[in-house]
């Protein structure tokens, strides 16, 4: 037997999230959580995230994120937050602010938190309202103005769609008025719930264009008082992104009932096997698993891909949005222009320019979950 | 007046990455690799010492003479990258 024992390994993860929790005071109809997260089994145990993130940071990990859903429903976040911290990662609390109280952010604080990346929906009340299905924009304002006294930097993140986009610059004067050191906007990418509203949430063309001037001046405005950061939307773009960069390369993402998945929305991928943390250790589940050897580097792409010059820079672009949209989890993403599929994208940006064709928004709760009964 | 004495910004943390083998810095959702003069250099920008002993502190540390260009040149990037601020006097 020739083990080939010598054979350098790959490197391991840098950044583990931790989806703690699929519950959520919010109801944002282009949330990226599956549609059946209803079905999802019983939220780790305080202990099963400790053994996790020591785990992740062994494999070399250096960014932890804790999101969920609403990641402020548990009420351990603290404890995991201070255990990655003293391991040495840098720590990311991704939240709506929904149960961000100052007692809350003094124990994060003191927990050793570095960074709070705070969600907003719109720039008045009756939007923000309107898109999260809640009474939560005064309390958005609130809990910003609290972080910022807290000493941390303040991030924001706005994804925009159809109904936001247009008040995109009503929007990043807001984000000035509070003190945003950070402004990520990004535009709404269809999985899960978004997906579901792809119809409602969709921009048209000039809509898009409009924001990105939009974008374009208020930099030249604020220099480096303010960074923007617009995420191209990848529909319009006609670009595929490599997924996560690169599936199995930097990022493992754990779910609420501890599942490892290479991207955070892999769930929705049929046939596969997605390895429980609590039965396997996380170096087996990086280096060895089937599931992130599945479309781990080129060799796997088809043949649209393996003659195309651009494989190695988005490595056949988002596995989900290829299943998704042709059923084949293994095609070329459809929003590549060489893809066979590439017609389907036309069809539904064609579909944002036509008046009148705006279904209404379907809202992310456990409800509409149980009722609609499927992934995405 | 005593010369600006540069520190790391409060956006970035600095540390020794083993799985590296490198120093870092961490930000929001990111990570800078760094080569090994930067990391020493960086390593030195704690707000407490000006230039002139950073380069001074660096010449002995490595048995070298005429650092200073290098570390110039060095803290003009990382300013530009928000690395840094200065300490005024």
């Amino acid at each position: 037997m020739n083990a080939p024992l010598l054979i350098p390994r790959r490197p391991g993860p840098l950044w583990l999230l931790a989806e703690v929790t699929y519950r959520c005071p919010l109801h944002c109809a282009f949330c990226y959580n599956p549609v059946d997260f209803t079905q999802a089994g019983p939220e780790l145990s305080t202990d099963a995230w400790l053994s996790v993130i020591r785990q992740a940071r062994a494999l070399g990990a250096a960014q932890f994120g804790i999101s969920g859903g609403e990641p402020l429903l548990r009420d351990d976040i603290e404890i995991l937050v201070a255990e990655a911290r003293q391991l040495g990662f840098y720590t990311n609390l991704i939240t709506s602010g929904v149960g961000l109280t100052e007692a809350r952010l003094a124990a994060l604080k003191a927990a050793g938190l570095d960074h709070i990346q705070l969600s907003f929906q719109d720039a008045t009340r009756e939007a923000n309202d309107l898109i999260t299905n809640t009474r939560t924009f005064d309390l958005k304002r609130k809990v910003a103005a609290m972080t910022k006294a807290a000493g941390y930097p303040t991030v924001i993140n706005c994804v925009l769609h159809r109904s936001n986009i247009d008040h995109l610059d009503r929007i990043i004067e807001m984000a000035v008025e509070i003190g945003a050191e950070y402004l990520e906007l990004a535009n709404t990418q269809y999985h899960g719930w978004a997906f579901l509203n792809r119809a409602a949430l969709m921009p048209t063309a000039a809509q898009l264009a409009e924001a990105e001037a939009v974008t374009e001046r208020w930099r030249q405005r604020l220099g480096k008082t303010m960074r923007i950061l617009f995420v191209t939307p990848d529909y319009q773009s006609k670009k595929p992104k490599k997924c996560m960069n690169g599936w199995g390369e930097v990022f493992l993402s754990v779910t609420p009932d501890g599942l490892a998945l290479p991207c955070h929305t892999a769930r929705m991928l049929p046939g596969l096997e997605f390895p429980d943390v609590r039965e396997h250790q996380l170096g087996w589940i990086w280096h060895e698993s089937p599931l992130f050897n599945r479309f781990r580097g080129t060799a796997w792409l088809p043949e649209t891909c393996q003659s195309c010059d651009e494989k190695d820079n988005d490595h056949g672009g988002c596995r989900c949005q290829a299943f998704m949209l042709t059923g084949d989890a293994g095609a070329t993403d459809p929003v590549c222009p060489k893809s066979p599929d590439h017609a389907l994208i036309d069809a539904a940006l064609a579909e944002a320019e036509r008046p009148g064709t705006v279904k209404p928004l379907v809202f992310r709760d456990p409800k509409n979950a149980a009722k609609l009964g499927r992934a995405f | 007046m005593t010369p600006a004495r540069p520190r790391i910004n409060r956006l970035f943390r600095f540390q020794w990455e083993p799985a590296q083998q490198a120093h870092v810095l961490l930000y929001p959702e990111g990570m800078v690799k760094l080569n090994q003069s930067a990391g020493e250099i960086l390593k030195r920008c704690d707000g407490s010492k000006s230039v002139a002993e950073i380069v001074a502190d660096l010449e002995s540390a490595f048995n070298a003479s005429g650092l200073a260009a290098e570390v110039d040149a060095f803290l003009l990037m990382a300013e530009a990258q928000n690395w840094i601020n200065w300490n005024a006097s």
